[in-house]
């Protein structure tokens, strides 16, 4: 019998070796180890045998189901193994091909910019104006300092609304939003005011009758000229990288006053001079000021106690030097070409 | 403002490169546009002598001449010029030299003989006669000058002045002078401001002998200054006033003309000159003019006045509108004997609004309306009269004519040095602040600061914080962080529209930017019926052109001109939107009945006005066309555009039978719908009609959607509340249903939520099929419905009987069970 256990256990072994596939596998162990397999056959025998000799050879024959189960069990992982394998070599893709995309759009760029303006103002505690682009001549001007027959009003520059003696107007500035909010809320006040605006200029690279402005504003009791720059600086740091500086030039705006215009360096040459900024180093961004006194007073604020500063610049100029647009033009014609490269 | 270095250089003593000066004055206020240094496009060109001129041989018209132009040996040139002799001085443009317009001049042979150069003529030096008024007009520039063989041109005849063009802000008209800039400059140097009070000899005699002058007006008029010169001689300036003249971009005339302008560049002040046979009666009357009353204008322009503008006029008629421009025939003429010089100052408003309404604009006119300084006339007049003697000009009669009503009182303000650093954030010491006013012209006393009186602009304390801003240097205040805790957040409408953007955006769709005034003409394209209330806009007075002249009463249009720009720029499909505003018209004057109607500052009624501004809602405009785009890609954006703003429960019903969107017609009839939920309408959708897509050039079908924002805004649901998580399993029931095909699926969907109610879950169409198995005319719709309790599992009988009662209420509108 022992050579009987022995031959099976040979036998189990060298099947084993040669087989090749998992199903094969099931039936060897069916054929040794099942119920009727040679296994069992054999254990069936026992009783024959003597006392003394049947712990021997149940020890034996536990021996050698042991292994051959041991033996089914590697083999079956190493079968599992191949097979995974060859699966995984057979599923293999070109990883190269293109990606397959549900359709996604594009903000315009000007909208990307504004948005990243107003989430740098809002991270100042600034809040967001709003107010009419067809407006009266009030709010456009005079609450601004711009009475009637100031030089600084050219009929040129403004589209007037017909049948309305030059009372309705397109709005030359999102300077206007200022009077609306200062005649409908008390300081402090810190707002931006993003829009349109209009002016009479005839299309090219850089001229539109329609572009856009973001209006700023501070009032508040102890405002300062320094805190004007203070805050400018600060946008454009976070806009443009802390390398880039600013320049305030004097100027003159009937609204503020002192009036500035601020200058950045290039975005091309850093400001050492170069042809995209006439050899300046410099590039006009933005107009601010203090709010003129007038202005305060025109609001119902009062002057002596409050002070504030205002800003306003023009959204096309910094899109087209953030992305190196030389045409304005191309921001208004809508070309999906263009628009899916932002 | 064009300003003469060498011109300058009488007043301030100033010596810098002039790279560094155009900086200083710009960071200073006095803003540089650039700087052109005269003659500098001229290079190699010098005075020569000719030696002898010999006829060419092989040629008429030509002549050989030996010229001396300082070297050892003089230069042969061949000129066709017919005006040169022996002994004629001339600007020699030797070999490899350049003129203006980039010319270059190298050696080469004319009909086989050599020519080193070329004889210029004044054209060719960038010059003509009015420069050099000896000069013949064409042939060689031979030279009068006082100057040396060999000699470079430029300083030979005086062509090296540096000209600097400013930008002078509208405020400061003493800019618009060399004694203001000059002022500027010494203040910004700390330099000494050389300017000395004009005298003049005169001979004896008094200009009321000859003149007498009356102010009807003097609110408008409020100085006349007038002076008489006798025997006068006309003839050109000499040429240093030509120079400055030139250096300042004015053309002289002659030694008159010349003087007023010369003056004006000067002081800032507009002088007139004028022929006094012309003033009839010898009597000058500044008045109003008489409604009607005419004037023949010097630029030879016939213009009728109105009584509100004001007129120098003699006995008879206006010799001048006041401020603006001289009649034509007042001017001085070479037979001119006895000129009268005018100095005065005209109210500002008054210039400008007569310049405005006779669209006539001058240099003199755009200086008074600025404002010029009110006092300084009679000292122009004693500038011109010391230029007159001068010049030789004329005999000055002595004793002048002034006619003055103005307001000597100059402006002050406090002056609190405290209040001025807080203001600016800075720390400057008062007594540096008085030194930058006191330069600039200001007087500092007892707690005021005086403005001079050429300072127009100065009104308040802020307007002297800024003087001493502008001196210090707006880059050496400090940059500061403002205090006070300030709330900030997107309002409701502006996170609404945020969102709408943004789920745009990830439906594919690309942002657009298009103009809010558009052609009248795109009330026709779009097939909007005569009587369209969108054909009411509000229309610019002067647009640009015809394109952008009315404000757009539909943002269809504007998408519509968008998709045809990329459709005709070949690109084959495009997702596109755009968020913007429409303009339409409110009928009733006066208004503005919102929350600010009244200050809450200072609780005064708002400036009024007459005319009701329009409304400007939002608009999300829709397009697409190509790729898979139709009817139901577009409503499948909506759908999911209005899930993620919250806008649920919405209905679409044929566009063709909506009353409130005029925008309809330019939709294809049958695949169109508006969008409405609790009977309001939110927009409107579909393919754009043929006609339409025709009128816009776009080749393939278009779809286009718009949807107010206002409406979408007032129906999104704002709470989100939990539901909780099913507990039972849904059970499921599919029902095939044939049905006439023109029952829309909504009805169909709406008989089964009514029949199922509470326990209906969802409904999910999966099939419509049209074909031979379920008859003409018919189409099988196939639902999957899906039904759940929250109190347990529905039991079969439950389902059941719901899907009973749904397809008897199916049945009531013709669907059956398919058989």
């Amino acid at each position: 019998m022992r050579e009987q256990l022995e031959k099976i256990e040979a036998l189990a072994k060298q099947e084993l070796s040669q087989c090749a596939g998992i199903k094969a596998l099931d039936e060897l162990r069916i054929k040794f180890l099942g119920k009727k397999g040679e296994l069992t056959a054999i254990l069936k025998q026992m009783g024959k045998l003597s006392p003394e000799e049947r712990p021997v050879i149940g020890q034996l024959a536990n021996k050698v189901r042991t292994d051959i189960e041991e033996a089914l069990s590697t083999k079956l992982s190493s079968l599992k193994a191949e097979a995974q394998e060859a699966q995984l070599r057979e599923e293999t893709i070109d990883i190269t091909l293109p990606g397959k995309t549900a359709p996604m759009g594009k903000l315009h760029p000007m909208t990307q910019v504004e948005n990243e303006i107003r989430e740098i103002f809002m991270g100042m505690g600034f809040e967001i104006a709003e107010g009419p682009e067809v407006d009266d001549d009030y709010h456009v001007f005079e609450a601004l300092n711009l009475p009637p027959d100031h030089p600084a009003r050219d009929t040129q520059d403004t589209f007037y609304i017909e049948g309305t003696d030059e009372t309705v107007l397109l709005r030359t500035q999102t300077s206007s939003v200022q009077v609306h909010v200062m005649e409908t809320q008390k300081p402090p006040i810190r707002i931006i005011s993003p829009g349109r605006v209009f002016r009479s200029d005839a299309v090219d690279a850089t001229h539109s009758p329609l572009f856009h402005q973001i209006e700023g504003l501070v009032i508040d009791k102890g405002i300062k000229m320094s805190d004007l720059k203070g805050t400018l600086e600060m946008l454009m740091k976070k806009l443009y990288g802390n390398d880039c500086k600013l320049r305030f030039r004097p100027h003159h705006f009937p609204f503020t006053e002192p009036s500035c215009e601020v200058d950045i360096s290039c975005f091309n040459c850093g400001g050492c001079g170069c042809s995209m900024c006439k050899d300046e180093g410099y590039i006009e961004l933005l107009g601010a000021g203090m709010v003129h006194p007038k202005v305060l007073e025109n609001c119902g604020i009062d002057s002596s106690v409050y002070s504030g500063f205002a800003f306003g610049m023009g959204l096309e100029r910094m899109v087209m030097g953030r992305y190196n647009i030389n045409d304005l033009r191309l921001l208004y014609e809508n070309d999906v070409r263009f628009l899916e490269q932002f | 403002m064009n300003l003469s270095m060498k011109w300058l250089a009488d007043y301030v003593d100033i010596d810098v490169p002039v790279k560094d000066y155009c900086h200083a004055l710009t960071m200073s206020g006095s803003k540089v546009e650039c700087y052109e240094t005269e003659g500098s496009e001229i290079s190699n060109v010098v005075v020569g002598k000719i030696l002898s001129v010999v006829p060419h041989e092989n040629s008429d018209h030509l002549v050989v001449c030996q010229v001396e132009v300082g070297g050892d040996e003089p230069v042969q040139i061949v000129t066709g010029a017919s005006n040169v002799n022996v002994g004629d001085i001339v600007p020699v443009a030797l070999n490899g030299s350049t003129l203006p317009n980039g010319i270059k001049i190298k050696k080469g042979k004319l009909r086989g003989v050599l020519s080193n150069g070329m004889l210029c003529s004044l054209g060719e030096l960038g010059l003509d006669k009015r420069d050099f008024p000896y000069a013949v007009e064409d042939g060689i520039f031979i030279m009068q000058e006082d100057c040396e063989i060999g000699q470079d041109i430029q300083s030979a005849i005086g062509l090296n002045d540096t000209s600097v063009e400013f930008e002078i802000t509208s405020n400061r008209p003493d800019c618009l002078s060399v004694i203001g800039l000059a002022r500027e400059t010494a203040a910004i140097y700390g330099l000494p401001l050389n300017v000395k009070a004009p005298e003049y000899k005169g001979v004896e005699g008094s200009a009321s002998d000859y003149l007498k002058v009356d102010i009807h007006n003097t609110d408008k008029c409020q100085r006349y200054c007038a002076g008489i010169v006798k025997n006068v001689k006309i003839e050109p300036s000499p040429r240093w006033m030509r120079e400055r003249l030139r250096a300042s971009g004015v053309r002289p005339i002659n030694n008159f003309v010349d003087i007023t302008n010369y003056v004006m560049l000067e002081y800032g002040q507009p002088m007139h000159a004028f022929d006094l046979r012309y003033v009839e009666g010898s009597h000058i009357n500044v008045r109003n003019a008489v409604s009607g009353e005419r004037i023949m204008t010097l630029d030879g322009v016939e213009r009728e006045l109105t009584e509100d503008m004001l007129v120098i006029a003699d006995e008879k008629k206006p010799v001048a509108v006041a401020g603006i421009m001289g009649g034509e025939y007042s001017g001085i003429m070479d037979d001119t004997t006895t000129v009268v010089f005018e100095s005065a100052y005209f109210e500002p408003s008054q210039v400008r609004r007569t310049s405005k309404a006779l669209r006539l604009k001058s240099d003199a006119s755009s200086r008074y309306e600025k404002g010029v300084d009110r006092l300084v006339s009679m000292t122009c007049l004693k500038r011109a009269f010391e230029l007159v003697e001068l010049l030789g000009a004329g005999e000055v009669v002595r004793e002048v004519i002034d006619c003055d009503y103005t307001d000597k009182t100059p402006v002050s303000v406090d002056f609190d040095s405290a209040w001025i650093n807080d203001f600016l954030g800075t720390d400057i010491p008062e007594d540096d602040m008085k030194e930058y006013l006191s330069r600039l012209g200001f007087t500092v006393a007892d707690g005021k600061v005086t403005a001079p009186s050429f300072r127009v602009d100065i009104e308040c304390r802020a307007d002297i914080a800024e003087e001493v801003a502008r001196i210090y240097g707006y880059n050496n205040i400090p940059s500061t962080d403002f205090r006070g805790v300030a709330r900030a957040e997107f309002t409701p409408e502006q996170k609404f529209i945020r969102t709408l953007r943004n789920s745009a955006v990830s439906l594919g769709g690309f942002e657009t930017a298009t103009y809010s005034f558009v052609s009248p003409k795109y009330f026709d394209k779009i097939r909007l019926p005569e009587d369209s209330r969108l054909r009411k806009t509000v229309k610019i007075v002067n647009p640009l052109g015809e394109d952008t002249s009315v404000m757009r009463t539909s943002t269809i249009p504007s998408m519509l001109d968008v998709m045809s720009f990329n459709y005709n720029n070949r690109n084959e499909k495009a997702v596109l939107f755009e968020i913007a505003k429409e303009y339409l018209p409110v009928d009733e004057k006066r208004g503005y009945q919102g929350d600010d109607a009244f200050l809450v500052n200072s609780g005064k009624p708002r400036h009024e006005y007459e005319y009701q501004l329009p409304d400007e809602p939002d608009r999300l405009t829709i397009g697409m066309y190509g790729g898979n785009a139709d009817f139901y890609t577009l409503k499948g954006m909506i759908e999911q555009i209005l899930a993620e703003v919250r806008v649920s429960g919405v209905e679409y019903v044929r566009a063709s039978e909506c009353e409130v969107f005029d925008e309809k017609y330019a939709f294809h009839p049958g695949r169109s719908a508006v969008i409405l939920k609790d009977g309001v309408h939110l927009g409107i959708m579909g393919e754009i009609h043929p006609e339409v897509q025709e009128n816009y050039g776009i080749g393939t079908k278009a779809y286009v959607a718009k949807l107010n924002i206002p409406e979408l805004i007032s129906l999104a649901e704002n709470e989100i509340t939990y539901r909780p998580l099913p507990k039972f399993p849904a059970t499921t029931r599919d029902l095939s249903l044939v049905v006439d095909d023109n029952v829309p699926v909504a009805e169909l969907e709406k008989a089964i939520k009514g029949a199922v109610g509470k326990i209906l879950e969802k409904i999910t169409l999966f099939d419509v099929y049209r074909g031979k198995q379920v008859g003409e005319g018919k189409k099988s719709v196939a639902y999957s419905i899906s039904m759940r309790s929250h109190d347990g599992t529905l039991t079969d009988e439950q389902a059941d009987s719901a899907v009973k009662k749904a397809l008897k209420a199916l049945s009531e509108i013709g669907a059956e069970l398919r058989g």
